[in-house]
């Protein structure tokens, strides 16, 4: 058995909470996924590895089928099978269910049952609950909380929802609590606690109504009204998540591509972490060239085969037969054109990767490299060997 | 030769999307860049409130107001203040003078909590300029796969849930344009991969069963080479053999391992892609265009790069 990443490895098992920020397709959930594959693999206790939106072969490969909300462990034989020995801990995998999420949550902090079954039956929870405020974030945080105030686990990784705007998931919980204080909260349900509205908020009204119509208005001011109700809640909620998120047991990663756009969000996420004096611990570069693309006797030769294919063809003894329709020479000189024009491309996409990786790396955080893996991840052995573990040959079934 | 147009290029507002990281906003670019240079007049708008747009046009910055960038090319970007002044404005009649501050972060609550309010702002101002025929051609960055459903389908939406008001009364004219298939068009950017590919035959399916806005094309963006053809790689597996390496070592007088493994991985990476490829392809109708544009590999900024993704995008439409 190989080592696996030990830079990765000794972020999560000196953590309680792994926190993955990223952009968009960079990888955040499977390397979420590999560093708690890791740890449970080497260490004994309990790992939670908690997904917003898996790919549907990653979830396969975790054994995580429509399950929704609920906490499953990824049974030692599967570890077994696909090569990687029996973990000294334990793996245990969650999705988030938005709908149920939010459901229980209301739940829970609505004060009593006649409010909460008001909020549930609004026309417009479904539709509002699903896009406003970072809804995605919020429950994505809530969760987190949940689990770790649970003290089932020992560490919980959490991979970020895919957001527009790099922090909404550590501002979630904040963006809640003023949403729910806020005056313009306020003023909207106005009409539903008194009919009376204030000068200052008059005009507003006028249009609104005009423009929406007042029973759309209504609609809101009720729902919101109710909503309003679970504020106490809530603002607990904001600081004791805050107080988790800014924690000494808590980690921040952020998983980056070595692409111009991923690489300038994972910039400003340095920016904001550190603004907000969250603990940054690594930065993960994901899907890494090979740096065997930069060797540079590799570099001559192919630029050497690409100039002049057709002389080293000839002397091929291996060209001097007849093949597929076109003389085993040409052939010989096509494919060798190939291979060489085919490294020329990857080293140069190689060198603007080392570029930006060399920015990383001045940056002053700790970086941390993951290849760039030739096939998707399918099982458990090909999300280990995403942290450099080369499964055994796999147990036939 | 008759003047060919290709469908794309036909239509009057087009809706670009695709999951985050696909190079949405490269395809928009690249795709207003090629209206423009057939000199039709074209509006870029950034809809997806990214704040991306500015670097692939090689500008400091895009607001509001339409400005033309290069020859024929305009850029804007949306935003719900703006887009709620000017509505006030032309449909209100609201003499709108400098600050509408707090009736814009008023309306701008309750369009972040109700559904469809902010889209409709945006829908419509895109509709608007449509009808209004400012442009020749209206290419939309919108939002990603996870959200441009609410804005396609923010009319049917809002005529759902406001039953009386002066939105509901206009949301008709914005369904007719939307639902025109000659007019509006959606065009899907996925790479070839599983996540992106998955996301975008998942808002295909949602986009024929809520909206009313027809798919026009999807293009799939940094297609790695095939490397081989069959009997290339029956050599290149040749050469890779104890004999290959060793004929190879002889005629070059250099080690070619890492060259053949970097062959070799290159073969893979476009074996993996091939699949997700296929899966789109299996997943459109026959009649969807399904558009190749290459992975560039030469180090280049935002800018050159949104460029030679309009060079690639119009050979392949002129096919």
């Amino acid at each position: 058995m190989s080592t696996g990443c030990p830079d990765l490895f000794n972020i999560a098992s000196t953590s309680e909470v792994v926190v993955a920020c990223g952009g968009g397709g960079v990888g955040k959930t499977s390397v979420a996924a590999a560093t708690g594959l890791q740890v449970a693999l080497e260490s004994a206790g309990k790992v939670l590895v908690l997904t917003v939106d898996p790919a549907k072969r990653l979830a396969t490969a975790l054994g995580l089928g429509s399950l929704g909300n609920a906490l499953k462990r990824v049974p030692d034989d599967a570890f077994v099978q696909a090569g990687l020995g029996r973990p000294k801990g334990e793996l245990w995998v969650a999705m988030l269910d938005m709908k149920q999420s939010w459901d229980d949550l209301v739940r829970r902090h609505a004060p009593d049952e006649a409010t909460r079954d008001k909020i549930l039956t609004n026309p417009l929870y479904d539709s509002i609950t699903s896009r406003f405020v970072q809804s995605h974030d919020y429950i994505a945080v809530e969760r987190l909380y949940e689990e770790y105030t649970s003290h089932k686990f020992d560490l919980i990784v959490v991979d970020t929802p895919p957001s527009r705007n790099a922090m909404d998931f550590l501002d979630a919980p904040k963006r809640m609590a003023d949403f729910l204080s806020s005056r313009l909260l306020k003023w909207l349900i106005l009409p539903y606690r008194s009919k009376l509205i204030s000068m200052a908020s008059r005009p507003f009204y006028q249009i609104a109504d005009k423009i929406l119509g007042s029973q759309f208005l209504l609609d809101i001011s009720e729902f919101f009204g109710a909503f309003q109700s679970m504020y106490d809640g809530f603002k607990k909620r904001a600081i004791d998540v805050e107080v988790l998120l800014k924690g000494k047991g808590t980690s921040f990663i952020i998983v980056t591509t070595l692409e111009e756009v991923p690489s300038r969000e994972a910039e400003t996420f340095v920016e904001e972490l550190g603004k907000r004096k969250m603990n940054l611990r690594g930065i993960v570069l994901n899907k890494v060239l090979p740096s065997y693309l930069m060797d540079a006797d590799t570099l001559k030769l192919a630029n050497h085969i690409a100039s002049d294919p057709d002389s080293i063809a000839s002397k091929l003894s291996m060209s001097k037969t007849e093949a597929s329709g076109k003389t085993g020479e040409s052939l010989y000189s096509a494919t060798l054109y190939e291979i060489a024009r085919s490294f020329l491309d990857f080293h140069q996409a190689g060198y603007r990767e080392n570029i930006q990786r060399a920015k990383f790396e001045d940056g002053g955080h700790s970086t941390i490299v993951l290849p760039r893996l030739d096939d998707d991840i399918s099982d458990l052995g090909g999300l280990a060997s995403l942290t450099g573990y080369v499964a055994e040959q796999a147990t036939s079934e | 030769m008759a003047d060919y147009t290709p469908s794309l290029l036909n239509k009057r507002l087009v809706f670009v999307t695709g999951k985050g990281g696909v190079g949405k906003t490269a395809v928009s670019v690249a795709l207003s860049l090629l209206a423009a240079r057939k000199g039709m007049k074209t509006l870029l708008c950034e809809a997806d409130g990214s704040g991306d747009l500015p670097t692939y046009l090689g500008v400091d910055s895009v607001k509001y107001s339409q400005r033309e960038i290069v020859d024929k090319m305009y850029a804007m970007s949306m935003n719900t203040e703006d887009a709620l002044r000017e509505y006030l404005h032309i449909f209100m009649h609201v003499p709108v003078v400098g600050r509408i501050g707090p009736l814009a972060n008023a309306f701008d609550f309750v369009a972040s909590a109700a559904p469809g309010v902010k889209e409709i702002l945006i829908t419509g101002k895109l509709c608007y300029e449509v009808r209004e025929k400012n442009y020749d051609i209206i290419v939309v960055d919108s939002a990603a796969t996870g959200h441009v459903i609410s804005h396609l389908a923010a009319p049917q939406v809002l005529n759902s849930l406001v039953r009386v008001g002066l939105v509901n009364s206009q949301t008709q004219w914005m369904l007719d344009i939307l639902s025109d298939h000659d007019t509006t068009g959606l065009l899907v950017v996925a790479t070839p991969e599983e996540m992106p590919v998955t996301e975008s035959i998942d808002l295909i399916d949602k986009v024929k069963s809520e909206t009313t806005v027809g798919l026009t094309a999807v293009v799939m963006n940094r297609v790695l080479p095939e490397l081989f053809s069959k009997p290339e790689e029956e050599a290149f597996d040749l050469l890779c053999t104890e004999r290959g390496r060793q004929e190879l070592l002889d005629a070059t007088g250099m080690d070619t391992a890492l060259l053949l493994q970097a062959a070799r991985l290159a073969v893979e990476l476009r074996r993996t892609s091939t699949v997700h490829m296929d899966r789109m392809r299996d997943a459109l109708d026959s009649d969807t265009p399904l558009i190749n544009v290459p992975y560039f590999f030469d180090p280049s900024t935002s800018d050159v790069l949104a460029g030679k993704v309009a060079d690639a995008l119009g050979e392949e439409l002129a096919t």
